[in-house]
């Protein structure tokens, strides 16, 4: 099982190496904790850096990219190096500069499109939909759109209903888009590159409450060249007796619950799905069947949601293998409250996935 | 004009085929009808270099493009067409006047009344038709339908149904000419419609902050949909709304002078960033074959127009006047040109429908080898590759 694993970790990092000496250097690498950590920050600041290094057709837009050097500061130094030709401030108009980005890719720029949150996306979500998503298939090949829209996605702490929204299952609907979502530094990196490479449509939705969360980085992660595959799910921590799959800050926050849950003798495997678009359904349904059991997790609000979909895709297709019905942890069906303590109902806390774990392996009430 | 170079080897040699190739290119100077109008910006002369030669093929030209719209309608009331099917006939010498001014290299975009630009940026008759009947052949293969008629390779970038979004893509499109510093402007047309819309004015300030080569073009047919643009716009003097662009208004009905009008414009954006031009412009038809036209306006007033104003009839005229050819020619020419489209459209008849396996192509340029499903999706699945 565990070989399976690391061929499947080794398969994604593209090593060149012997597949004996391959196994042995990638746990080694994979577990010296101490030799290289990144912030999440600083791995989408160094994906950008490189990828425009790389390509010059490469360009960034947004509000405060340049000289503020990102509201968030991810885009810090990027103005200073590149020029105001290459990272472009916006004035406060989403439909307007989403639309000139989508212009640029028919063209045959790659821009790379801020949202200061995803929750102002909402003023510019014709262009993504209609004019970057649909295009290729209008024109039945003729306009390609290779954009990525990016930044801080779902709950922030304490900033009201307005600026709260998860939008992983609004984007992940619409085919024509991919839509990806890291949790790690190494996830932030590999799939940022990869998207920016990508000649469709991504929408790539990061966190900001990760920003300055930092993960042990390997040797190969930090190579120029290193990509992350699209549309494939990671297995972060291996298990036989319940599937617990997650995204963005959600991963961080199953990883818990499984330490949890494993004091109590239910060994969890937890998955990072890392792609809402496409998603990784070949996964997810083998980790099912060997589990028996489901719990899915998000932020973003339940009706219709990435869990919804994870739900039907394993009924579908794995309905023999379910020894309980999916458990479904998401945002609470309300607009986001401001005070700390209905705040903190309004999303999934580990809690809730241990609790949800334990219902799926029929030991609570 | 490459459109009708483009037919030559089809044509029986008759007077019309003879008169392009022998007709002179010596130039003529021609007055525009009326003055052009400009807001923060003085105006270009109407006085507008042309020939023989241009003045022949805006004739062949303009009478194609009448034609195939009419063909269009006969198609749409047989069910040929589905779906929105919206007219461009009235509208000919925008598309001629700028094409005449303009490079393949230069971008045009506009939204879904876009099957005469189409043919102007060297679409053919029989992809157009294919097109619209949702055959395999067409411009986009029978998977975009009237409003997304799309030639990359000639700088046409569409064809686009949501009303207003294409003025920030042309932006973009500018965008990128400037980055990429090819000394290329885009057009970007829109109706009087769309000038409300707000993405306007932010790409607009955008590109006048950004000094981009963009030139707006609003093709003012008076008519929103349904809507006269006195209801609609508190000013509609949509040239003027550029407020610190400049802009200028044009007889939309002049080829010759919407020829002057978007060669000013090209020099003027590719110096000083963008411009708006304000097409005084008329559409015979209604907003579209399921709009008749004729509730929100009088038949007199369409018929005034196209007794007056009419554009190929105005070419007609010049053409007379200046002894280019002779009325039994351009009546010939007319002919053959029916002659044309009617084949055009037998042929596209003939052409199959897509191959059901083309529901699932092109939803990505690089599908990953992923699933996608069809309704029943125990039924139907396809890997894309």
């Amino acid at each position: 099982m565990l070989g399976i694993l690391r061929q499947r970790v080794a398969a994604k990092f593209n090593y060149a190496l012997n597949f004996e000496q391959g196994i042995g250097s990638v746990a080694l690498r994979a577990f010296s904790s101490s030799a290289n950590k990144m912030t999440v920050r600083d791995a989408i600041n160094s994906a950008l850096d490189e990828e425009m290094s790389a390509d010059p057709k490469v360009f960034m837009m947004g509000e405060e990219v340049g000289e503020y050097q990102g509201a968030y500061k991810i885009t810090k130094g990027l103005l200073d190096k590149y020029g105001p030709q290459r990272v472009v401030d916006t004035p406060i108009t989403e439909a307007g500069f989403t639309g000139i980005g989508v212009g640029a890719a028919y063209h045959g720029l790659r821009p790379v499109v801020e949202f200061m949150t995803f929750n102002f996306s909402m003023q510019a979500i014709d262009h993504i939909i209609n004019s970057a998503a649909k295009s290729n298939y209008m024109s039945s090949g003729q306009i390609s759109v290779p954009i990525v829209f990016r930044g801080p996605n779902g709950a922030a702490s304490g900033v009201g209903a307005q600026h709260s929204q998860c939008f992983a299952a609004w984007f992940g609907s619409c085919p024509g888009l991919k839509v990806l979502v890291p949790y790690s530094a190494e996830d932030a990196r590999g799939l940022l590159k990869a998207a920016i490479r990508d000649p469709d449509p991504v929408v790539f939705l990061e966190n900001e409450l990760l920003y300055g969360e930092s993960f042990p980085v390997s040797a190969e992660t930090l190579d120029s060249s290193f990509c992350v595959p699209i549309g494939k799910a990671k297995i972060e921590r291996e298990g036989k007796d319940v599937t617990i799959v997650a995204y963005s800050k959600m991963v961080g926050f199953s990883l818990q619950a499984a330490d949890i849950l494993a004091k109590e003798g239910i060994n969890a495997e937890v998955i990072n799905l890392r792609s809402i678009r496409p998603l990784d359904r070949s996964t997810i349904n083998t980790s099912v069947r060997k589990t028996n059991r489901i719990v899915t997790v998000e932020e973003g609000f339940p009706q219709h949601g990435v869990g919804a979909e994870i739900c039907a895709t394993v009924v579908e297709d794995s309905f023999e293998y379910l020894d309980a019905p999916v458990e479904r942890i998401a945002g609470a069906d309300v607009p986001t409250p401001y005070a700390a303590n209905i705040e903190r109902m309004a999303f999934p806390q580990v809690e809730d996935i241990v609790r949800a774990a334990k219902r799926a392996c029929y030991r609570s009430r | 004009m490459a459109l009708t170079r483009r037919y030559l080897h089809l044509l029986r040699p008759v007077f019309s085929a003879r008169l392009l190739t022998t007709a002179s290119t010596s130039p003529i100077s021609i007055e525009t009808s009326l003055p052009f109008t400009g807001h923060n910006i003085d105006p270009p002369s109407r006085s507008v270099q042309t020939s023989p030669h241009e003045l022949l093929s805006f004739f062949r030209d303009m009478a194609l493009m009448r034609r195939m719209e009419i063909a269009a309608d006969s198609l749409y009331k047989a069910k040929l067409i589905r779906g929105f099917c919206h007219l461009y006939d009235g509208q000919e010498a925008v598309a001629i006047g700028m094409e005449a001014a303009i490079t393949r290299k230069d971008c045009i975009i506009t939204a879904y009344r876009d099957h005469c630009l189409f043919l102007g940026r060297g679409g053919t008759l029989l992809e157009a038709f294919a097109e619209l009947m949702g055959r395999k052949d067409g411009c986009s293969k029978g998977k975009g339908g009237s409003m997304h008629f799309y030639k990359k390779e000639s700088g046409f970038y569409g064809g686009h149904g949501i009303v207003g979004a294409q003025i920030p893509l042309g932006c973009g499109l500018a965008f990128a000419q400037k980055y990429s510093k090819d000394d290329n402007v885009t057009f970007m047309m829109y109706g009087d419609g769309a000038a409300n819309q707000g993405q306007l004015f932010e790409a607009l300030n955008m590109a006048a902050l950004w000094d981009l080569p963009a030139i707006l073009v609003c093709e003012n047919n008076h008519y929103g949909m349904g809507t006269a643009e006195w209801r609609a716009a508190k000013s509609p003097s949509y040239f003027k709304r550029g407020d610190y662009v400049p802009g200028l208004k044009v007889d939309g009905m002049d080829a010759l002078a919407v020829k002057q009008a978007c060669k000013f414009a090209k020099e003027h954006a590719l110096k000083n960033g963008p411009i708006i031009l304000e097409m005084d412009t008329y559409r015979y038809h209604g907003h579209s074959m399921s709009d008749p036209g004729s509730t929100y306006r009088t038949r007199d007033e369409i018929s005034g127009i196209r007794q007056e104003r009419d554009p190929v009839e105005r070419i007609r005229k010049l053409i007379l006047a200046h002894d280019l050819a002779t009325e039994k020619e351009m009546k010939d020419t007319e002919k053959e040109i029916r002659k044309e489209v009617d084949e055009a459209i037998a042929k596209a008849k003939e052409i199959p429908s897509p191959d059901p396996a083309e529901l699932f192509t092109n939803v990505y340029v690089k599908g990953l080898g992923v699933e996608a499903f069809g309704a029943d999706r125990k039924e139907l699945r396809a890997v894309l590759p």
